[in-house]
């Protein structure tokens, strides 16, 4: 007893104590960018959201108003074509790289995916400039669309790769010994077991695709009109607030805050949906 | 105590002649260059229960996923003669020869994402079988069968890994059967059950004897002593004895059997 009443053992107590002291402020110092961006997002862009936001087009320089109806349906497409190419692209490869894992093919694949994982957006943007739209001799949507794509696919294959493994092998045992054909098993027994965790990975490579700004300034380049065609320049959320918020004018510059706000609402709501989802899971 | 009273009367009830179902001969197994078993021959007999027993790492279930080659799927080879009603496996399709040869594991694994029903069906429905009310019947059939259908004939549609540990094992076996083995290899099916859901398993082996082969892998000597009829004593990878259960256990011909059973090694 008479150690535990030592000063040594006063001493240690507290050096613990100060441990989590600073381990807990430094948990709240992360919180504090996260707050100063939604109180200024919120204070600065709030005054401008209406109903008009949504659905006006940009005015004309001089005039105040007008909205990002543009941006709100370019964002859209953009973030649909670049999942049209990184959802099955992702899915599949990371199903391959799962039911393959230990020959040089498939180890080669998972380390060059890591790379693309780490390769700046401007980088990838830069690549689907040269690739894609300097042969179309035309900035457009789906030169953007492909850069987005090949932003999510490294997210999803990671996701699905580690989804489909964490599935025990004695479910896929299981179903080999019922006599059951591995792509059979594979697509009926092994995938919707992954399924939830693969989902949440797909939203997320979303949430990141719909917040990229890098990529598209080269490809997708924004629109000031509206356009839907895939062939043409199109606007984004992103675009615009990057464009209105180095404009000198103070209308453009809360139009850019709004605009942020929008986007942060729709990251975190996605984020959200892929917390509901994963607790599902358990 | 009981069921070995029940072997007694069996025995001498189903007397019938013994077939060969399946013959293994100079089988040795490997996983890369570690050699699992050695040279080991033995006769399966139709309609009877086969125990493998054995102290760990003696090869026990490497020898039984042979059988249906599973021992493939996990990277190992074999080299040596196993034959199904005389033909090769390895002339098999191996997807085909799973169905003969069905397999219930040591954990109960039922598919997780499937319910009850779906769980004991699935090895029909996934190979194409699409008849509602067949598949319903033979569902029950099958619970009925492993003795599950009481106890859960009013939550088909829960999940399969909502059952308890026991009953999700007796499902496995239900699924095992739906797609009608002749086979069924069993790796030590009970030993992550408590006593109760052993028994209860222990039962259902002695009733699935009626219509199928069954090998079955087991650390308990008193399992292997009231569920077989012949047992089979590996060790090191060689097949040290094998014989009528009866005469295994109570007069071994083997002195490394009898340090054994005798609980003197392993």
């Amino acid at each position: 007893m008479e150690e535990y009443n030592s000063t040594k053992y006063k001493w240690r107590i507290r050096k613990s104590n100060i441990a989590v002291m600073f381990a807990v402020l430094s948990a709240l110092l992360v919180l504090i960018p996260l707050f100063l961006i939604l109180f200024y997002t919120v204070q600065q862009g709030i005054s401008s959201i209406n109903w008009d936001f949504f659905t006006q087009m940009p005015k004309p320089v001089g005039e105040t108003g007008g909205g990002m109806a543009n941006a709100l349906v370019g964002s859209a497409i953009l973030v649909l074509l670049g999942s049209a190419l990184g959802i099955p692209v992702g899915v599949m490869s990371g199903i391959y790289l799962s039911e393959e894992s230990d020959s040089f093919l498939p180890k080669s694949i998972r380390f060059l995916v890591e790379v693309l994982n780490g390769t700046p957006s401007i980088v990838i943007g830069i690549v689907a400039y040269i690739t894609f739209v300097v042969p179309m001799k035309s900035f457009s949507a789906l030169s953007g669309g492909i850069a987005l794509g090949i932003i999510m696919i490294p997210l999803i294959t990671r996701t699905t790769e580690e989804m489909v493994r964490l599935v025990p092998s004695t479910v896929r045992e299981a179903s080999f010994g019922l006599g059951i054909p591995k792509w059979k098993t594979t697509l009926h027994v092994i995938l919707p077991a992954a399924m939830k965790g693969m989902l949440t990975g797909i939203i997320l490579s979303i949430a990141r695709a719909a917040g990229e700004t890098a990529p598209l300034l080269f490809t997708a380049l924004g629109n000031r009109f509206w356009s839907t065609n895939l062939d043409q320049p199109i606007a984004s959320i992103t675009v615009f607030i990057y464009d209105y918020a180095k404009a000198p004018f103070d209308d453009w510059n809360r139009q850019a805050w709004a605009a942020s706000l929008v986007l942060i609402v729709f990251v975190t709501t996605l984020n959200v949906i892929f917390k509901i989802i994963s607790r599902k899971r358990k | 105590m009981n069921s070995l009273t029940k072997t007694e009367t069996i025995e001498k009830t189903t007397k019938p002649e013994l077939k060969e179902k399946m013959s293994v001969k100079y089988l040795c197994a490997y996983f890369g260059d570690v050699q699992a078993l050695s040279t080991v021959s033995m006769s399966i007999y139709k309609k009877r229960v086969l125990a493998i027993i054995g102290p760990s790492g003696c090869g026990k279930s490497t020898f039984i996923r042979c059988l249906n080659r599973m021992h493939e799927v996990v990277g190992g080879e074999y080299v040596g003669e196993i034959k199904l009603d005389d033909v090769d496996i390895k002339k098999f399709n191996s997807v085909i020869l799973r169905r003969k040869v069905g397999m219930v594991f040591q954990k109960p694994n039922p598919f997780p994402t499937m319910s009850v029903f779906d769980n004991v069906v699935a090895g029909l429905k996934l190979n194409g079988f699409r008849n509602k009310s067949k598949l319903k019947e033979i569902a029950e059939d099958c619970l009925k069968k492993v003795a599950l259908w009481d106890e859960v004939k009013d939550s088909l549609n829960k999940a399969g890994t909502s059952l308890s540990g026991g009953q999700q094992q007796r499902l496995c076996i239900a699924r095992t059967i739906a797609v009608e083995p002749e086979v069924i290899l069993m790796d030590e099916p009970a030993s992550a059950l408590d006593p109760i859901s052993t028994a209860k398993i222990e039962e259902l082996i002695f009733d699935l004897r009626k219509n199928y082969t069954i090998v079955i892998v087991t650390h308990n000597m008193q399992q292997a002593a009231r569920v077989s009829d012949f047992t089979a004593f590996l060790y090191m990878g060689k097949l040290v004895e094998y014989n009528k259960t009866k005469k295994l256990f109570i007069s071994p011909t083997e002195k490394r059997t009898e340090d054994y059973i005798a609980g003197r090694f392993g």
